[in-house]
């Protein structure tokens, strides 16, 4: 278990160094950082002087780690088009996309498993199916046309929740959030159905086709035989056996929503990171870029690694079997 | 009359190979899902009505010399309070024909996720040929970096890509190569998906005889893999077209959408449905409705064949 763990952590090592290249060259090769810093009277000592600065004049690999060690230290570099330090900026616009993350992971995982659990057990029923139509239409319709769709009905037609923004924050310490005010709650809704929605109909036929897979087998006749409550077969034996390849899924998913998060941040402008992102993009603002593709890939590598952890909690026969050194 | 198996020989070959078709399992078990006949036929008319999108319009919308600023925000079906003009779906705020912009649209999502997939496909194909039949620390370079780009949502790689692409071309070129720069954003971030089948197939098709006796009469390794297991790793390959061209196309109207795909000066339906958002509190619902339904028609009819395809392909269902 443990050479494991070592070699999977190592692994994504190597996969934050390879993210880290793809971001220096970026920042390095996209746009010239001397063009972008000096203005237009500028001479060739000054040019000469802001290369020695800034080090271009050593050798690549000399650049690359200083690089590396300036965004370890949380030295993102100077965004071109707000002129202020990209770590600054991110840390004033993570809230709230993570809290608009963490409240539509929830319910794409609550809603997601109760409604597969349901689907899979009323097989036949006609909510079942109706549950399942509905979730085809979810699963072919982009997040975009969602988050119109959800506007145009409650709030152009019905009025009840706002349209865009994250209504009133409260700040507490370095995190604004918007949870303890009406209005932040009220605009929050909308949005964290729109993010949600594709997870949850992901994951809700995930759980049906494993619950079914696993409502077939042997152990689950006999635990009927022997008189069980379909309560309790149903949750704590089916459901705990179809939990790797759902909390696989999950862990990807949740990558996922940080980088669907974007679009949902563009629909309601939602002033997150990911709008920032995207307004990074159409003003070709290389440092904010770089710096968020460096986040994104610290929190997908952290989300894939703890994903592999939880098999060891939740599937024992992994434990025996590593361990046993095989 | 020497010459009559010339002509003939072709047009018999042709003709058995439509016949060979039309017998063939594939085309019965087409015929016997309704699905699959109506998503063609309505991918079909898309299609060509995207092709013959000149002849169809009733306006150029790109000329601005036929617009007329009066004609904006006309209801569908209704005329117009100044002109007395009515257009089919209605018109935009400069007064372009909504169901001529929806055509040209068409043709610019369809034409952008047709060329992404077609990048895809080689890229990933000529990848996975190479990674699976030449194995070593070529086969780890290959599959390594496609591990690591699957760690990303595909739509976030097509972002980054077109972000930097854009930082590397001159601003006066950024509008007219940005259709381009899209087909390679998608096309890059979807290559993954190929690379791996076909690497997969191959490395099963690279054990068996025929490839041993090609090897033995001394063919070239780049032969053995175009001439003689390309052809046999194809259908698994043609599924993931099928389904990646409606994400491609989803792929493609999401980046328009965002605004970091194509320009206002082509816009595809994407972008149509940007404009058309800016007029949803105001009540000109038309402008964002046809566009949107012209997007879901064809992303889900894509979609759903390339889900026929894949159970009528696959030989564990048959």
């Amino acid at each position: 278990m443990l050479a494991y763990i070592i070699r999977r952590v190592a692994q994504s090592a190597l996969v934050l160094l390879i993210v880290g290249l793809v971001a220096f060259s970026m920042f390095r090769f996209v746009g010239d950082p001397i063009e972008n810093m000096l203005g237009q009277e500028r001479t060739v000592a000054d040019i000469e002087r802001l290369r020695d600065q800034l080090g271009l004049n050593q050798s690549i690999a000399v650049q690359y780690f200083k690089f590396l060690e300036g965004a370890a230290q949380g030295n993102l570099g100077v965004s071109y088009r707000q002129g202020r330090p990209v770590a600054e900026i991110l840390m004033e616009r993570a809230p709230a996309t993570l809290e608009l993350a963490a409240v539509s992971g929830i319910l794409a995982i609550a809603f997601g498993i109760a409604f597969g659990v349901f689907t899979a057990i009323r097989r036949d029923g006609i909510v079942a199916n109706v549950i399942m139509s509905a979730s085809l239409i979810g699963v072919s319709l982009p997040t975009f046309l969602i988050g119109i769709l959800l506007i145009y009905i409650f709030s152009v037609e019905l009025g009840w929740l706002p349209s865009f923004g994250r209504g009133e924050t409260v700040q507490i310490g370095n995190w604004s959030t918007g949870f303890l005010t009406p209005s932040g709650r009220q605009a929050l809704v909308l949005p964290a159905i729109t993010l949600g929605l594709y997870q949850m109909t992901l994951i809700m036929r995930l759980v049906r086709s494993e619950m079914l897979e696993v409502l077939r087998q042997d152990y689950i006749r006999f635990a009927r035989a022997r008189g069980l409550k379909s309560r309790a077969i149903n949750f704590r034996h089916a459901l705990k056996n179809t939990m790797v390849p759902v909390i696989t899924v999950i862990g990807l998913q949740l990558g996922a929503i940080i980088a669907f998060a974007i679009i949902t941040e563009t629909v309601f402008q939602w002033p997150g990171v990911g709008l920032l992102f995207i307004n990074a993009i159409q003003f070709v603002d290389i440092p904010v870029m770089a710096a968020y593709l460096m986040l994104i890939s610290v929190m997908f590598v952290m989300i894939n690694l703890i994903v592999d952890m939880l098999y060891f909690l939740v599937d024992p026969r992994l434990r025996v079997d590593r361990a046993g050194g095989h | 009359m020497t010459d009559l198996p010339d002509h003939t020989a072709p047009k018999l070959a042709e003709k058995s190979r439509l016949r060979a078709f039309l017998d063939s399992d594939i085309f019965f078990a087409f015929k016997r899902s309704p699905i699959a006949v109506v998503s063609t036929i309505v991918v079909t008319v898309l299609v060509l009505s995207a092709i013959f999108a000149p002849l169809l319009a009733t306006t150029n919308p790109f000329d601005s010399a036929s617009l007329n600023l009066m004609n904006g925000f006309t209801a569908p079906m209704a005329p117009n309070a100044f002109t007395g003009e009515t257009f089919l779906l209605g018109t935009d705020d400069q007064g372009r024909d909504v169901f001529s912009t929806i055509l040209y649209g068409m043709r610019i999502s369809l034409f952008v996720g047709v060329a992404a997939v077609l990048f895809a496909m080689v890229l990933g194909i000529t990848l996975g040929l190479i990674a699976g039949y030449l194995g070593g620390w070529v086969e780890t370079i290959i599959m390594r970096i496609a591990d690591v780009q699957l760690t990303f949502p595909s739509i976030l790689v097509a972002m980054l890509i077109f972000g930097v692409a854009k930082g590397i071309t001159p601003i006066e070129y950024r509008d007219q190569m940005a259709i381009w720069v899209l087909i390679i954003a998608i096309g890059l971030s979807d290559w993954v998906q190929f690379a791996r089948v076909v690497r997969g197939a191959t490395l099963v098709e690279k054990r068996k005889e025929y490839v041993e006796a090609a090897r033995l009469i001394g063919r070239k390794p780049y032969a053995i893999m175009l001439k003689h297991i390309l052809p046999n790793v194809l259908s698994p390959v043609l599924v993931i077209a099928t389904i990646s061209l409606a994400l491609a196309i989803i792929a493609e109207a999401t980046l328009s959408f965002l605004g970091v795909g194509a320009p206002p000066t082509q816009p595809s339906l994407g972008t149509l449905i940007r404009i058309g958002q800016g007029f949803l509190f105001s009540g000109e619902w038309w402008i964002l409705l046809f566009p949107a339904l012209t997007l879901l028609t064809l992303a889900l009819s894509v979609n759903l064949l390339g889900d026929w395809l894949r159970d009528a392909l696959n030989p564990r269902l048959r």
